[in-house]
């Protein structure tokens, strides 16, 4: 039950994109047809749904404070190292992933290819990291965080693309053409999603 | 000389905005702007990080393989945030607890990557770091701008001393609360866009879809 209430929290009430701000700028440039959006969206949920437990496994194998009390060094705390583990892990990991589709799902690996590199240094999967340990979840609760959070990525991206594709035919001021409106149509998405908050199971 | 990195530094100030024309750092630019204090502190840390960075990569980038660049870019910049990350919890540690996770995302702000890139790979390391100054300038007035709107109108209060006395409290200002949430600093920097676009005619984007005009008398 916990679970699932995380779940929805981090889908809907604290979505990483539209409530944290998180991972905008392929947010905001690679939303302008829905097929891209989606592609890149389930390549975040399957980065995000393997990063997060895997630096949850080194922060609390390796560098909280105390964590490393297995080897016999129980005093000593690592937790500075942290910004640099992760963004390596998350590096490896999309390399890693990325070389694993190339050779067993050819299909998926074409249709992600060009993503995949790009969300090494996407703020959304970073952040969920950090949110982890900030939070200092479990393994299993940093599971079900990495896959929700990523999926309420995935969601707000689908969605802006939607509106993006019909937007296109309206008649917009000179000024706000392009970048300036769908800077307004996130806002409004985002208050939509605000309207989530307090929901719990 | 001197003229040439005074236009590197102006440059990307106005007319080449990071934010506002290449969208990149937005990510970790919005989330830190509902008080002024955050945002100067945040604008601090980045444009530290932003011109050692450049500064280094650029003084490396001979001998630097490129086909594992990135990794060495990477660990550059990783290497700086902790750097900055310590010092802001050391000095200032109120501070660094309501940025919590945005020190740390500094690492992936793409204005850093992107000049480390663009620029820095290319040129010595002295013009690199006034480039690097330039861009951050740019990052940190549209960062300091909506700092400003959203503390002095959200709020009534600058860095945390009331300007405004608020109704609440038997003044006369009723706050607008939707200035401290998400959404409003979406609507702020479109606004932003719009000013400066207005300003500055050239910046503004092609239509994907041309509306074909229709006079009236084609109708009739």
């Amino acid at each position: 039950m916990e679970l699932v209430n995380l779940a929805i929290r981090s889908i809907f009430v604290e979505n990483l994109a539209l409530a944290f701000f998180l991972g905008m700028c392929t947010f905001l440039a690679i939303s302008k047809k829905i097929e891209t959006a989606l592609g890149l969206g389930i390549a975040v949920v399957a980065v995000q749904g393997i990063t997060v437990p895997a630096n949850n496994l080194v922060y609390q194998y390796l560098l909280k404070e105390g964590a490393l009390s297995w080897m016999g060094l129980p005093q000593v705390d690592l937790s500075f190292l942290g910004l640099i583990s992760y963004i390596g892990i998350i590096a490896a990991m999309v390399q890693l992933l990325e070389m694993f589709l190339d050779k067993y799902v050819p299909a998926l690996y074409n249709a992600l290819g060009i993503f995949l590199p790009l969300i090494t240094v996407n703020c959304a999967i970073l952040g969920g990291t950090l949110f982890m340990v900030e939070r200092d979840y479990t393994l299993a609760e940093s599971a079900v965080y990495g896959l929700s959070s990523g999926a309420g990525w995935a969601l707000a991206i689908v969605a802006l693309a939607g509106v993006r594709e019909k937007l296109k035919y309206s008649d917009v001021p000179d000024g706000l053409q392009g970048l300036g409106i769908t800077f307004m149509t996130v806002g409004l998405l985002s208050l939509g999603f605000m309207a989530f908050s307090g929901i719990q199971i | 000389m001197a003229d040439n990195l005074k236009g590197l530094v102006k440059e990307p100030v106005f007319d080449n905005n990071p934010i506002i024309l290449q969208v990149l750092g937005i990510c970790s630019a919005l989330a830190v702007t509902a008080k002024l204090e955050t945002a100067l502190t945040m604008a601090a840390a980045f444009t530290a990080v932003c011109c050692l960075s450049s500064f280094f990569i650029s003084f490396l980038r001979n001998i630097t393989p490129s086909n594992i660049r990135i990794i060495v870019q990477m660990t550059i910049i990783a290497s700086l945030v902790v750097v900055a990350d310590q010092v802001l919890r050391a000095f200032l540690y109120d501070i660094a607890r309501q940025l919590s996770v945005f020190v740390g995302l500094i690492i992936t702000n793409c204005i850093i990557l992107g000049r480390a890139e663009a620029y820095a790979m290319k040129n010595p390391p002295i013009p690199s770091f006034f480039d690097a100054l330039g861009n951050s300038l740019g990052y940190s007035v549209i960062l300091v701008g909506l700092g400003v709107i959203r503390e002095l109108f959200g709020s009534g209060s600058l860095m945390g001393v009331q300007i405004f006395p608020l109704a609440s409290e038997g003044g006369w200002y009723v706050s607008n609360g939707m200035l401290l949430l998400p959404p409003s600093a979406f609507f702020l920097i479109g606004l932003f866009i719009w000013a400066v676009r207005t300003w500055k005619p050239e910046q503004v984007e092609k239509p994907d879809y041309q509306i074909h005009q229709v006079h009236r008398t084609e109708v009739l």
